[in-house]
């Protein structure tokens, strides 16, 4: 033994400790010994970096060997994660001191469309890795959206923009601030005459102060925000029917009776997690309860929320309008011209008003963004009649700032663009290049202004024709502060330092302003010093708590005037095919094109990945002879698309919709090419249904990749539904297929038995337990051409099933994650024990062992079993291994992988309760599906614990298992499907 | 009839004995072994060699890609976990049946028509026991952790997991490869002598010289050769119907339905023994004509063997027939959808193939005309082969792909590596076939030699 006499030498830890403590700024330690400067670590530097080349001599001991390795080790620390340098304040545990292997989570908020979603971010080590909901945030009530939960891949996707750029070179935000104190020189001058910002749809408040500051100071300059998906239709109605902008709010959790006149409210729009939590809760029926609500929907494309409604009919967007004047007739509010009806839609209508009228005060008439002004101020009226305004229906100030109607002020920004009148363009985010109406010709326009600059996460469409890009942070990487959907006020807290050289738009106002110093935390921070949060305290605990007390909108009281409720909308004339512009339910409008996560989730309506497709009618199809996956061209007033297209039971005859958010040409590598871009047949006059439009055939076929090809049960009870009236003459209605008889005694599960118990009532297929399960066990994405081969990596898929007429179909939703089978079928099969059972009645993966013949698959009665057929889980990446949850092991090549239960989290929670000398409590441990889940459908616990809610609802009459004849003894059961039809209208 | 008892009119009609007279000791050998020794090699061998070592270039190209990329190369999926790689190994699996029910059941029973063509169907058994063998491995998702499948002593004290029954397999499928070689060698001593006697070259016979271990034709080593033979032949009888029944156990121990079957056993080696048989007459036609050895693969043999086709087809027939019976009968609705989806679903005409090939196809030998025609023979046992591949198609693929969840169903689609895989199969099996036929006697020589001593004593007997 020579030389190592020094590797004896314990860690001085209270020395480490002390040197921290003294340390000034930002100071990153990898390492214990890096801190302590031990002998291994000069060692190692030394050897690495040598002043003179060293030669490795013989004989080196495995002691010293091994002090090497661990050298080694803790330098591969240095790919970068780093706290933000200012103090975040975790949610559960106080700084003090961070415990290495624990998570911490700290509250936030992510903004879509500018409303806000209050999230807890866990984070390890420094690096954020998997979104929850914030339980106190009124949005989120715990459980959250597919996007928040997919954000955290985009904080780490390497095709995020990293560097400022310059006409297409590689820059510096100094250089750029040059340039465009150069340029605010001029505006200063002609009081900003030539100054334009164009935004997004903003509910931050410093941003908003930010921007009136500028203005102030540039009198001249116009302020206009954008977005493609823009609720201009919900403000113009609003004004229309009160004379004055509110923002609507629905109180679902006091509506027995909902009528969604073509709004898609359970799976998107403001506050829709929140609505879908509240919508749900008052139809489960629980112990005692056996009250459902009831939905009915009118709808011109399929969507979540349709398929939740006991009643649907399906219309052309263009004839929604005359159903709200038809329910609004039959209420008593005047209403001008002549209503087209088809046969039989009368007696339905006049069915659902009485029902309504029933339900006075308790009642909520809704419609669709999309849909033109009049269908809301009729709406409105609606609600007004049924004595709904105030207590289910409330009306408050307007979330949002700025530019009340965006396509408006898009339309004056084009022309004075055109007209030359623009010298500086300050685009903070958005892509309208992308996604302007394509009449507006917003590139060309843009190429007549002299100096135009973009931040944007992305260097996208718009930044490449841009002067300047400036790379913007994540709202994981910034400071920065939003309203939800009831104006609740988060502080968004950063959970890393940003990734790249990224800005703000905090700190592109700053800039703005002449002050390029100043850092988005100074910014927040000082705006809420000035209002309500100057004591540290409450700005401490407004942090913690993710929310600011005090800050929802009060509710405001407007009265209904007179308006023209004349025929707005002309519906396609003659054989024609109208067209409808959607929002998509993964890709929004088009910003997450570059999230695999996102790009590979199967659309919950058609169970298609990676594009978007032109949906028609089964009617349709047969009229035009068309079959999946046939490419059409679509014409709508001289401009043409190609798209392949989908035949979708449930989409309204006569009409084709199609998804924006596809078809980029500057997304990054995982959306460039996926879909057709919609957009390009979107005008400004009709951007969201039209008529006029000319499909024609063109002969040839794309492959979709589809994850379900077969959406007919076959006859097999997989999904049992039934009415609420049956329910209450024979609850055990769902019964059946019980555990058939066998000679042999079964396993004695002592301590925990864990078991799931889904309640297909509430789950309204929104996927976002699948991305959490993505996101939490380190799914890899695999790609179109792999989901196009069946195989997808998804440890819980949601199943669609179609039952009944082929043109408006019952469509039902049924999440699939590991049955934790008490028989594993799966485990007597595997020739090598990778797969076995846990005393806790897990049946668990063990991945090392696995050779991979897939018999376990084959096996599988559920099919919930996914193979890894290539690598699929990136290695190469180095923000992909940032990213994964250092919990759960990232599997390889050649092997079987599947559902958990999420193992991990158990571990977590036995770990404590052991820690603490007390068992694991009920609710202690939440699976990731299951914290999500923004219904609460899906219930993880003890079975054998008589208290928990999952035995509970397994000890409900409608529990059952899947194939429970095949004897496999599944630990995940399901709660039959109620509805609850009006008796009225059923047969 | 009892072929045994030497029945002086089937003796005289030459084309219906086994032997044909004339032949003495020196004769048979030196037909048998010139094929070996002296003959120039002919072109269709050339020709036949060629096309198998460019088929097996492609496996070991498909087999590299295989492991550089891993098995998503293939079109196996979830839910059709298994694709062409254990429709191959069971298909092969099969055909290595026939060698060894020739020589060891025929033996047992002391059918003498088997000593021509035992020779020949052992090596075709122990080749395509080599091709299925690889398949197993390459499916694996981690091949080169194939090991872990055996008990050995793992330091970590692992074992396999036994209720499995790809561990059967693993037992049976070495087993049956251990022993087919085994019989296979030992049977060729003798001849390995007698070529080491022959050879003229001395590299050779310093070859063919090691290979017989010291075989010098003493009474003794006649005497031990006999009890081992026999010895080995009574541990080969049982191992013709376990592989294939524990082989069908694969499938059996799943749930799957389709798989779910208690017949599939019995059913299997039914199977294996019609599609080994269709296998050898295959092989022995053109082999019998491009070596003039028509004299002792004669049309006896051939008519015996297409009655072994006819009758195990009537056995596979009878399997098909049950199963779709006890489908009915069991009121299981798993059942009855899989054989509804077999019959009528998306694979329906690999279905209807295969009971065109298995069932009807064979049922022309029920006429002698057909069963003595040379053309009709060749054709009917490639059709039985190709049946014999669909069936497995079937039960593998088909069953796989429309199970329990409808929202699981999927189409399998075979890529372009799994047809390099199964014709690179092919192409090892014809490499090893031909280099067989070119370097060691395809016929018994010696045994030939105890058939003509036979023939000359039953003759002079009765004088």
């Amino acid at each position: 033994m020579k030389s190592d006499s020094h590797a004896h030498e314990p860690l001085d830890l209270s020395a480490i400790r002390a040197k921290l403590a003294a340390a000034n700024g930002p100071q990153y330690w990898r390492s214990l010994e890096e801190v302590a400067q031990t002998p291994a670590f000069q060692e190692f530097l030394h050897r690495e970096f040598p002043p003179d080349a060293s030669v490795w001599e013989d004989g080196v001991s495995r002691r010293r060997f091994l002090q090497l390795m661990a050298a080694s080790f803790a330098l591969a620390g240095l790919s970068g994660c780093s706290q933000p340098e200012e103090e975040i304040v975790p949610y559960v545990r106080a700084p003090e001191e961070v415990v290495p292997g624990l998570p911490m989570f700290y509250a936030t908020a992510m903004t879509l469309g500018g409303y806000a979603l209050g999230l807890l971010v866990e984070s390890h080590e420094g690096r954020p890795t998997k979104i929850e909901g914030n339980p106190q945030h009124p949005a989120s009530l715990g459980a959250t959206d597919l996007f928040a939960q997919a954000s955290v891949l985009t904080l780490y996707d390497p095709d995020r923009s990293q560097v400022v750029i310059h006409a297409g070179e590689i820059s510096t935000w100094s250089q750029f601030f040059a340039a465009l104190t150069a340029a605010m020189a001029t505006q200063t001058a002609a009081k900003g005459a030539g100054l334009r910002i164009l935004t997004e749809t903003i509910t931050s408040p410093t941003l908003v102060s930010q921007l009136r500051a500028v203005l102030e100071r540039f009198p001249q300059a116009k302020w206009h925000a954008y977005e493609p998906l823009a609720r201009d239709n919900a403000r113009a109605g609003a004004r229309l029917a009160f004379g004055a902008e509110v923002e609507t709010r629905y109180r679902f959790d006091q509506a027995n009776v909902v009528l969604s006149l073509d709004a898609d409210f359970l799976t998107s729009g403001p506050g829709w997690v929140r609505y879908a939590r509240d919508f749900i809760d008052k139809r489960r029926v629980a112990a005692g309860r056996t009250d459902m609500n009831r939905l009915y929907a009118v709808e011109s494309v399929p969507s979540n929320t349709g398929a939740m409604a006991e009643h649907r009919l399906c219309v052309p967007a263009s004839r929604v309008e005359d159903f709200a004047r038809a329910v609004a007739k039959e209420l008593g509010v005047s209403v001008e011209g002549d209503i087209r009806l088809e046969p039989g839609h009368e007696k339905w209508i006049k069915a659902v008003v009485r029902d309504l009228l029933k339900n006075k005060g308790t009642s909520i008439v809704l419609t669709g963004d999309h849909q033109p002004p009049v269908v809301h101020a009729l709406v409105h009226a609606i609600n007004d009649a049924l004595g709904n305004v105030g207590r289910t229906v409330i009306h408050t100030e307007p979330v949002a700032a700025g530019p009340g109607d965006q396509l408006q002020s898009l339309r004056e920004l084009v022309s004075d663009m055109n007209a030359g009148k623009v010298e500086l363009l300050v685009i903070l985010g958005g892509n309208p290049v992308y996604d302007a109406p394509s009449d507006l010709r917003f590139a060309d326009a843009m190429a007549k202004v002299k100096l135009r600059a973009h931040l944007g996460l992305y260097n996208n469409e718009t930044a490449r024709l841009c002067h300047w890009h400036v790379p913007e942070t994540h709202y994981l990487e910034s400071w920065s502060d939003a309203r939800a959907f009831d104006g609740t006020v988060t502080i968004m807290q950063p959970l890393i330092a940003p990734l790249y050289r990224a800005k703000s738009a905090h700190e592109m106002m700053a800039a703005l302003l002449g002050r390029p110093d100043q850092t988005s935390h100074d910014l927040v921070r000082d705006y809420w010093k000035a209002h309500g949060l100057a004591d540290a305290r409450l700005w401490r605990s407004a942090l913690h708590d993710g929310v600011v007390p005090g800050t929802a909108l009060a509710q405001k009281t407007v009265t209904l005037q007179k308006f023209k409720t004349q025929q707005t909308v002309n519906a396609a004339a003659g054989s024609s095919l109208e067209i409808s512009f959607r929002p998509d339910v993964k890709l929004w409008d088009g910003r997450f094109a570059n999230n695999g996560w996102l790009q590979e989730l199967p659309h919950p309506i058609t169970r298609v990945a990676w594009g978007n497709m032109a949906w028609i009618a089964p009617a349709t199809a047969e009229r035009l002879g068309l079959a999946n996956g046939d490419v059409v061209e679509l014409r709508l007033r001289g401009r043409a698309v190609q798209a392949p297209v989908w035949i979708t039971p449930g989409q309204s005859e006569g009409a084709v919709s199609v998804a924006l958010g596809y078809g980029r040409t500057h997304a990054g590598r995982v959306g460039n090419g996926a879909g057709f871009n919609a957009c390009g047949l979107r005008s400004s006059d009709a951007p969201w249904f039209a008529g006029g439009l000319e499909v024609r055939k063109l002969g040839w076929r794309q492959t979709l990749a589809t994850t379900q090809e077969h959406s007919s049960m076959e006859g097999r009870d997989l999904v049992r539904v039934g009415d609420l009236g049956e329910f209450r003459k024979n609850p055990a209605f769902a019964r059946g297929g019980e555990k058939p008889p066998s000679l042999y005694p079964g396993w004695k599960y002592e301590g925990h038995a864990w078991g799931i118990a889904v309640d297909l009532t509430a789950c309204i297929g929104c996927g976002a337990c699948v991305l959490a399960c993505q996101s939490e066990n380190n799914i890899p994405v695999v790609g179109a051409d792999q989901v196009a081969r069946g195989r997808e990596m998804h440890w819980l898929r949601i199943d669609r099933y179609y039952k009944g007429a082929l043109d408006s179909p019952e469509t039902v939703f049924e999440p699939v994650m590991c049955m934790h089978c008490e028989n594993a079928p799966c485990e007597i099969v595997c020739p090598v024990g990778a797969t076995v059972h846990s005393d806790e009645g897990l049946n668990a993966m063990v991945y090392n062992r696995c050779v991979g013949t897939r018999y376990c698959s084959n096996n599988c009665p559920y099919k919930v079993r996914r193979f890894n057929f290539y690598q699929y889980s990136d290695l190469k990446t180095p923000t992909a291994k940032l990213m994964n949850n250092p919990q759960v092991t990232v599997r390889n090549r050649g092997v079987m992988e599947k559902c958990t239960y999420c193992i991990q989290r158990i571990e977590a929670a036995k770990i404590a309760a052991a820690k603490e000398n007390r068992p694991v409590r009920e609710g202690e441990v939440a699976t990731a599906c299951q914290a999500a889940c923004p219904t609460q459908a899906i219930v993880f616990g003890d079975i054998n614990d008589p208290n928990s809610r999952v035995a509970k609802l397994k000890a409900l009459p409608l529990n059952y298992g899947l194939l429970t004849e095949l004897n496999t003894v599944p630990r995940t059961s399901y709660l039959a499907r109620l509805r609850n039809p009006n008796p009225e209208m059923e047969g | 009839m009892n072929p045994n008892v030497p029945n002086p009119s089937t003796d005289a009609a030459a084309s219906h004995s086994l032997l044909p007279r004339g032949h003495t000791y020196g004769s048979v050998t030196e037909k048998i072994s010139e094929v070996v020794l002296t003959t120039r090699t002919p072109w269709s061998w050339l020709f036949g060699f060629s096309v198998g070592f460019t088929l097996l270039m492609v496996l070991m190209m498909a087999v590299a890609w295989l492991f550089y990329r891993g098995v998503g190369i293939w079109g196996v999926q979830v839910p059709v976990g298994w694709g062409f790689a254990i429709v191959n190994f069971v298909w092969w699996i099969g055909i290595g049946h026939a060698g060894t029910l020739i020589s060891a059941i025929l033996l047992l029973f002391r059918q003498e028509w088997r000593t021509s063509i035992n020779r020949f169907a052992e090596a075709m058994t122990l080749f395509a026991v080599a091709c299925a063998a690889i398949f197993p491995l390459l499916h694996l998702g981690r091949p080169w952790v194939f090991y872990w499948l055996f008990p050995y002593p793992d330091t970590m004290r692992l074992w396999p997991q036994w209720r499995s029954p790809l561990v059967w397999d693993v037992f049976a499928v070495s087993t049956y490869a251990t022993v087919s070689f085994m019989f296979w060698y030992v049977g060729l001593l003798p001849d390995l002598g007698n070529m080491r006697d022959r050879a003229r070259n001395r590299f050779v016979r310093v070859l063919y010289g090691m290979m017989a271990m010291g075989w010098r034709g003493a009474a003794t080593h006649w005497h031990r050769y006999k009890i081992a033979y026999l010895l080995l032949a009574g541990l080969s009888t049982p191992l013709v119907l376990s592989v294939h029944s524990v082989v069908s156990m694969d499938f059996t121990i799943g749930i799957v339905p389709g798989w779910h079957s208690t017949i599939f056993p019995p059913y299997f080696v039914a199977g294996a023994i019609f599609s080994g048989f269709a296998m050898v007459m295959t092989l022995t036609i053109p082999v019998r004509k491009i070596y003039h050895l028509e004299e002792f693969f004669t049309i006896r043999h051939l008519d015996n063997m297409a009655k072994v086709l006819l009758a195990t087809g009537m056995m596979v027939s009878y399997g098909y027939l049950m199963e779709t019976f006890m489908a009915w009968y069991s009121h299981g609705k798993f059942e009855i959808y899989a054989v509804i989806n077999r019959a009528s679903g998306p694979y329906a005409v690999f279905f209807w193939a295969m009971i065109a090939c298995n069932v009807l196809a064979p049922q022309v030998f029920w006429f002698k005309k057909a069963r003595q025609h040379i053309p009709t023979l060749f054709v009917i046992s490639l059709v039985v082969n190709l049946g014999m591949w669909l069936e497995r198609f079937v039960i593998v693929i088909v069953s796989l792909h429309r199970d329990f969840m409808p929202s699981a169903w999927a189409m399998y689609y075979p890529t372009i590596w799994d047809w390099a895989t199964l014709f690179g199969s092919i192409g090892l099996f014809l490499t090893l076939m031909l280099l067989f036929i070119r370097f060691l006697p395809m016929i018994s020589m010696f045994e030939l030699r105890e058939q003509v001593a036979e023939q000359t004593e039953k003759k002079e007997a009765p004088r």
